[in-house]
């Protein structure tokens, strides 16, 4: 289990998304820029990491029950996307590390490593 | 709201191409599932099923209309695309294959992953699909079923 407020500090990360409550806590973690791979293989409530920033990333979220998205390494979703992520309460991160060093430091806290499948 | 019943059905035309609106449709049919008070995880695979149908209409054809019946059973999606059809669809449904644009895999899809993905949420899918004209996908997913 991880906090956001957990990610955000190990991420060295920026909360886009304010009002979002820095204690909503996740069990799992999925990394991809592949959509189709989020749809086949995510488990709902996972963190998604990844460095895809439109608006089909908030979409997939919203369609496939994800909990929140991290973006690495500088990637900011579009003003429209964020106000998209804010009206369905999902939490957006934005990140400068790159997509294995965030992988790294969210696995090292997570018992498991997070794996987000089955 | 209690499942409607004998059933409750609504149409959603989708536009080929028209990427900024694609998910629309899907989106819509979770919240009307979520309110119909089916169960997370069927509404789950339902909104999958309708998103992977949606966006194949948007990357591969022309039009389509989406139906989607839901009974106290099951839920019912048909999408009936005009299009240019699929010469081989068991080569369709290997994952993996796929004949996407660079632009569709920029949007992070086309991986080949849509159709097997719909069979694999699905109790019954079936597909049928004649070159030049278009394709249809008729999908059950059982209320009770157990699926991922």
């Amino acid at each position: 289990m991880i906090a956001l407020k957990d990610i955000l500090t190990l991420l060295d990360g920026e909360l886009l998304t304010p009002g979002t409550s820095p204690e909503a806590a996740f069990l799992k973690v999925f990394a991809s820029d592949l959509m189709s791979d989020v749809l086949t293989s995510a488990e709902p409530g996972a963190v998604l990491v990844t460095g895809l920033a439109n608006a089909h990333v908030i979409r997939t979220c919203s369609v496939a029950d994800l909990a929140a998205v991290v973006f690495v390494q500088g990637k900011r979703p579009a003003p429209e996307v964020i106000d998209q992520a804010r009206s369905g309460d999902l939490p957006l991160i934005a990140t400068r590390m790159t997509m294995f060093e965030a992988c790294t430091r969210i696995a090292g806290r997570l018992e498991d490593g997070g794996h987000a499948r089955r | 709201m209690p499942v409607a019943d004998p059933s409750y059905h609504r149409e959603f035309p989708v536009k080929g191409g028209d990427f900024a609106k694609a998910g629309a449709a899907a989106c819509e049919i979770k919240e009307l599932l979520k309110d119909l008070g089916l169960k997370p995880a069927t509404v789950r695979r339902a909104a999958i099923v309708a998103y992977e149908a949606e966006m194949n209409v948007i990357m591969y054809a022309w039009e389509a209309r989406m139906d989607l019946t839901v009974s106290l059973d099951a839920v019912r999606l048909t999408v009936d695309d005009r299009g240019p059809g699929i010469p081989d669809i068991e080569l369709a449904l290997t994952e993996g294959y796929s004949t996407a644009t660079a632009e569709m895999r920029e949007l992070g899809f086309g991986a080949g992953m849509g159709l097997p993905n719909i069979k694999k949420n699905a109790d019954v899918f079936a597909i049928d699909s004649e070159v030049g004209r278009g394709t249809r996908l008729d999908i059950t997913i059982r209320t009770n079923g157990h699926k991922p």
